[in-house]
């Protein structure tokens, strides 16, 4: 299919980089976020320019369908104003723009999937200095998307103060650098509390965690996984990092973590998850592309050479009697969490769809699919 | 001049830190230089052959590449063409910071044969690693490449570090997992250095033998039966001179390790490394094939396992370690067990069974088919009924309905079996006629003459299929194309040792019970190392004495007897006292005799020689020993340090004068006196001889009495002294 512009290229050219890139690696979610946050970015800049340009041309009959109420009620703005607004609702949003937004937003993918089909309409004579500008905002945008995520740990950390009070004992399980700043600038802030480390078999990076806490003077209490439950009466709250954040809202995270969380529903304990926004995944957990696990070696379980004679296949029926079984990760349904705390502030698990509305277009959600059917 | 100098000089200093920061590189040996996967090495390099659907190699490169390796250098012999062909339409050919360079040879038998043409290329500049093209591995380099650079600075001898892994080898059969023979290796603990290296140990005789220099010069030495040779050999470049100063070496670990251990003169090392969590492991034989596809299959290689290394899109894993690729059609009645892999595009009808089994790509399986523990590669086609155990299936064979394979069958390339055939358990089955001539050494590959004739007879069978067909169909049932190959004589042990089915049970109840006489009579006859491998102490604390073993005394007798032989030269040639210890010393190792034997056996020699000397007298035979006694006491002293060593050669004394020199009997106490007087012999030890004597016999007691006035004089004058006190 012929391009009759720059941004359905650059979205292909960012697909096909994109899918190659998820392919490398599919159990890290988080590149598929990043590449569909990236199209989003282009999608929507493609599109305040578009919108800018029909306004400047005052071509207001065509953009009828285009029910994006920001930019018909400021139909005389300037383009470089425009784009300025539409970035500004790139921004990661607050809880309340959302609940305010909400029928602009659902017609956001609406939107985007007609605003290709629009570009055929726009008049060519402006094409140069648009694709200049188009590449100009995508690369401020991404630029800005890239700025997010490095900052991602300092402003879930920000909000430690808010959910960390005097004396808890907060308990959490493996290591996780969110958790990791999260706690310290609670520290950081004069609270004094305890933490429960569950040391995360069977790579035990619990152990990890607790040094570190130590060197930053955090009282730490290091338990085994399966004290958990024993010690989840004393605690206050579980704070725990995700390897990935489900748009049900259900978490994907280091193994274990769905037997802490039924212990925390058990005593009614908070279980409050801590996720950068480019954890947040757009696709649910019983989608097929979504690879919810990854079984790794059963060398960290247990030494090949004394059990070598476990898996002596020579003699006896010539079967492995024994099999080991190392997942990585455990799915914790959305019921159990309490509250996830991002970049952006805490949010409510069935708040999640809401933000992947906001951070992806619709039409990136099946990213493999549709390139290939594409191709 | 001078500064220039200086400066040619300082180059050379930074020569080896140079060396060292050259690009890792690796030499693959893509060929096995064996026959054991015949008759599929017939057609295709073992290297390329499928392991769980993904050629050998890749694993091989896949890990090469992980472990930082730049530089591969793959030496291709047998089927080069293929290899060749295969790496250069591979991913391999265009990754960036790794390069892969094939070097081609029609002419090498062996693996010493192509260290040697490499080395003629030059292209090794520094350490290198040394892998076969058939080993599936996981470990980090980064450690062991590191000790092997720390020792090298220290000793510019260690040259090579050899990678090792616990794995038990099963006290039955007495091979290891993936059915080669139990393995024995000395290691020093401390230093890690290998001193002994042996896997082909005799069984029947039920011992190793060791050298005793091996545990005369090391302190410590721990010998293992339960490590595993992971053939990764981190070598340095002196490797490959040394293959080429020494033009017989063949193979790596018979000829080069073992030539290595045994040559003191060069004084080369070879030192090992252990890995613990990672996991190491050669594709040897069948039976290894087996293994280790289900250690694959486990996870045991992460990340090199199937669905990692295609990339997941392609190949899924499912509960109960199921890989399915994602286009595979499936019968809703097929039943799929535990540990299968099943490639894409492949077919699968109705009620048919699988488990433990691997199944390439684009196969076809009818229906009501059961596969356990069967290797089946591509394209193959099994019709409905049939059945497979232990089995594997090269590409495009065709299994006519109601065909059984019996354990361990092997059938190779494009092999037709016909309708209700039942193909007999061990056969190997290939559409080219087994080579006549066997070739005399089993671990040389034919490389040149043999797979030459192999293609040209697959020409052959190309161009005119129907009068093979129709000259085979009795040997594979109707319709049936192929060769059933015969098994030779005498390699009917290794059938059942190296076939990808578990060993029958009939055969282990019959090693059992073999293995059970072998222990009762390794239980009678106490002197030999167990074949456990556990050595018997026979330390330095119990003397011969204490042992009335025959074997023992044989060993003593000779001992004496070359203790003897020793002294008399060393007095007859006036040899240094120092060095005759040296020499004393170095009988008493390589006999395995405490230094109480050393010392009665010298006394022994020294009264013989004073008996041998003319006399006429007593007196004169007095005046004898005296002498002997005077200049050798030194000799003698050095191997008495204590009472006991003491009391000993009283007591060897006191049999020699009943025995072999009853001209002394009437000496005793003077001899007895005379050592007494050379500090040979302290107070203490002859009153404790004597109070040990005080209770023996009367017959005992002759020379006790003999000399009871010395005695009593040695009493008193210890009470003197105390009085003195």
């Amino acid at each position: 299919m012929p391009y009759t512009n720059q941004a359905a290229a650059l979205i292909h050219s960012v697909k096909a980089v994109g899918e190659r890139l998820i392919a490398a690696n599919p159990v890290e979610l988080a590149v598929g976020n990043v590449v569909r946050r990236v199209l989003h970015i282009v999608r929507e800049e493609d599109l305040s320019l578009t919108t800018a340009a029909m306004a400047g041309l005052n071509l207001s009959a065509e953009s009828d369908d285009e029910d994006d109420t920001d930019r018909d009620n400021h139909p005389a703005l300037s383009a470089a104003a425009i784009a300025a607004a539409s970035r500004s609702t790139l921004r990661p949003p607050s809880l309340q723009t959302l609940l305010e937004d909400v029928p602009d937003s659902a017609a956001v993918p609406h939107t985007s999937s007609s605003g290709g089909d629009s570009e055929g309409k726009s008049k060519s004579a402006d094409k140069s200095s648009r694709s200049r500008k188009l590449k100009h905002d995508v690369i401020e945008a991404v630029n800005e998307l890239i700025q997010d995520i490095s900052t991602c740990h300092e402003l879930i950390a920000e909000q430690a103060v808010e959910h960390i009070h005097q004396n808890e004992v907060i308990l959490t399980l493996g290591s996780s650098r969110t958790v990791l700043e999260f706690l310290c600038a609670a520290k950081e802030k004069k609270r004094s509390f305890r933490v429960f480390v569950a040391e995360g078999a069977p790579r035990y990076q619990g152990h990890l965690l607790a040094k570190e806490l130590v060197t930053r003077g955090l009282q730490t209490t290091l338990i085994t996984d399966s004290a958990v439950f024993a010690m989840i009466s004393r605690v206050n709250m579980v704070i725990v990092g995700a390897h990935a954040v489900m748009a049900n809202g259900g978490v994907i995270a280091p193994v274990g973590l769905n037997m802490v969380a039924l212990a925390a529903q058990k005593h009614a304990v908070p279980f409050v998850v801590l996720a950068g926004s480019h954890k947040l995944c757009p696709l649910y957990p019983h989608h097929p592309e979504v690879l919810l696990n990854e079984l790794r070696s059963p060398s960290e379980l247990l030494d090949f050479g004394e059990f070598s004679d476990c898996l002596d296949f020579g003699s006896g029926i010539g079967a492995p009697l024994l099999h080991v079984v190392n997942p990585t990760f455990d799915y914790v349904p959305p019921k159990l969490v309490s509250l996830f705390i991002t970049d952006t502030g805490g949010h409510n698990p069935s708040y999640m769809y809401r933000l992947i509305a906001d951070y992806y277009s619709a039409d990136d959600l099946v990213l493999e699919r549709r390139t290939t059917s594409g191709n | 001049m001078g500064a220039q100098k200086k400066g040619a000089t300082a180059r050379v200093s930074e020569d080896p830190e140079e060396l060292a920061r050259h690009p890792l590189q690796a030499i693959l040996l893509a060929d096995s230089f064996t026959t054991k996967f015949r008759p599929i090495t017939l057609e295709r390099p073992k290297v390329l052959l499928p392991l769980v659907n993904i050629p050998m190699i890749n694993y091989t490169l896949a890990w090469l590449e992980s472990a930082g390796v730049e530089e591969v250098f793959v030496f291709c012999c047998a089927h080069s063409k293929q290899v060749i062909d295969y790496l250069e339409s591979s991913e391999w050919s265009s990754q960036p910071n790794f390069s892969v360079t094939t070097i081609e040879s029609h002419n090498s038998i062996s693996a010493g044969d192509a260290l040697r043409l490499i080395y003629e290329r030059n292209v090794i500049h520094g350490d290198f690693v040394l892998i076969r093209g058939d080993t599936v591995s996981n470990m980090s380099l980064t450690q062991a490449l590191q000790e092997h650079k720390d020792r090298r600075k220290k000793d510019a001898n260690a040259i090579m570090t050899m990678v090792v892994k616990q794995s038990k080898p099963s006290p039955i059969t007495q091979q290891s997992r993936l059915g080669t023979d139990e393995l024995f290796m000395a290691i020093n603990p401390v230093t890690k250095q290998l001193l002994y290296y042996e896997d082909k140990a005799e069984y029947s005789k039920g011992f190793i033998s060791l050298d005793k220099t091996l545990i005369a010069d090391n302190p410590s030495v721990i010998l293992h039966n339960d490590k595993q040779d992971c053939y990764i050999d981190i070598c340095s470049q002196e490797v490959l001179s040394l293959f080429t100063d020494n033009f017989d070496y063949q193979h790596l670990r018979r000829h080069f390790v073992k030539g290595l251990l045994v040559d003191d003169i060069m004084g080369y090392k070879i030192f090992t490394h252990e890995i613990h969590s990672s996991y190491a492991a050669r594709i040897d034989n069948f039976r290894s094939y087996d293994t280790i596809s289900k250690d694959i299959i486990q996870r045991w290689t992460y990340p090199f396992v199937p669905d990692v290394l295609c990339g997941s899109s392609a190949i899924k894993v499912e509960r109960q370690g199921t890989y399915r690729a994602s286009d595979v059609t499936l019968s809703r009645s097929a039943q799929l067990g535990s540990f299968i892999f099943i490639g894409q595009g492949t077919k699968i009808g109705n009620d048919t069974k699988i488990s433990h089994s691997v199944i390439g790509e684009r196969c076809t399986i009818g229906s009501n088919v059961t596969i356990e523990g069967s290797y089946i590669w591509n394209n193959v086609t099994i019709e409905d009924g049939c059945q497979l155990r232990n089995a594997i299936v090269c590409d495009g064979v065709i299994l006519k309905s109601g065909a059984v394979l019996q354990p361990g069958v092997i059938l190779s390339f494009k092999v037709v079996v016909g309708q209700q055939f039942v193909v007999p358990a061990y056969s190997k089955v290939s559409l080219l006629q087994q080579p006549t001539q066997q070739d005399s050494d089993e671990e040389l590959e034919y490389a040149d003459s043999t797979s030459g004739t192999g293609e040209l007879r697959s020409d052959k069978l190309n161009g005119d299929i129907a009068p093979d067909l129709s000259e085979t169909a009795s040997e594979l049932g109707t319709g049936g194309v192929g060769y059933i190959w015969k098994v030779f004589e005498g390699a009917y042990d290794e059938e059942w040792r190296h076939s990808v089915a578990p060993i029958p049970t009939d055969k282990l109840v019959k090693l059992m019970l073999d293995r059970d006489e072998d222990e009762e009579l390794l239980t009678q006859d106490g002197n030999v190392i167990s074949a456990s491998g556990e050595l018997k102490t026979d330390s330095d604390g119990n003397g011969s004495e204490d042992d009335d073993n025959e074997d023992s005394r044989d060993d003593y007798v000779s001992f004496e007897k070359e203790v003897e032989a020793t002294f008399l030269r060393a007095v007859h040639e006036n040899v240094k006292v120092d060095l005759a210890v040296l020499e004393v010393n170095a009988l008493r190792l390589s006999y395995n005799m405490a230094s109480v034997d050393c010392g009665g056996a010298i006394f022994y020699s020294m009264m013989k020689l004073a008996v041998e000397s003319p006399h006429n007298s007593a007196s004169e035979l007095h005046r004898n020993a005296a002498d002997i006694v005077t200049t050798w006491q030194k000799l003698l002293k050095s191997f008495l340090h204590d009472i006991d060593e003491e009391i000993e050669v009283i007591l060897k004394f006191e049999e020699m004068c009943l025995e072999s020199a009853k001209d002394f009997a009437a000496l005793f106490p003077q001899i007895l006196h005379l050592l007494y007087d050379k500090e040979i012999l302290q107070e203490d030890a002859i009153l404790r001889w004597a109070d040990e004597k005080e209770g023996a016999d009367e017959s005992d007691k002759v020379f006790l009495k003999r000399s009871e006035k010395f005695i009593q004089w040695l009493r008193e004058a210890e009470e003197e002294e105390e009085e003195d006190e």
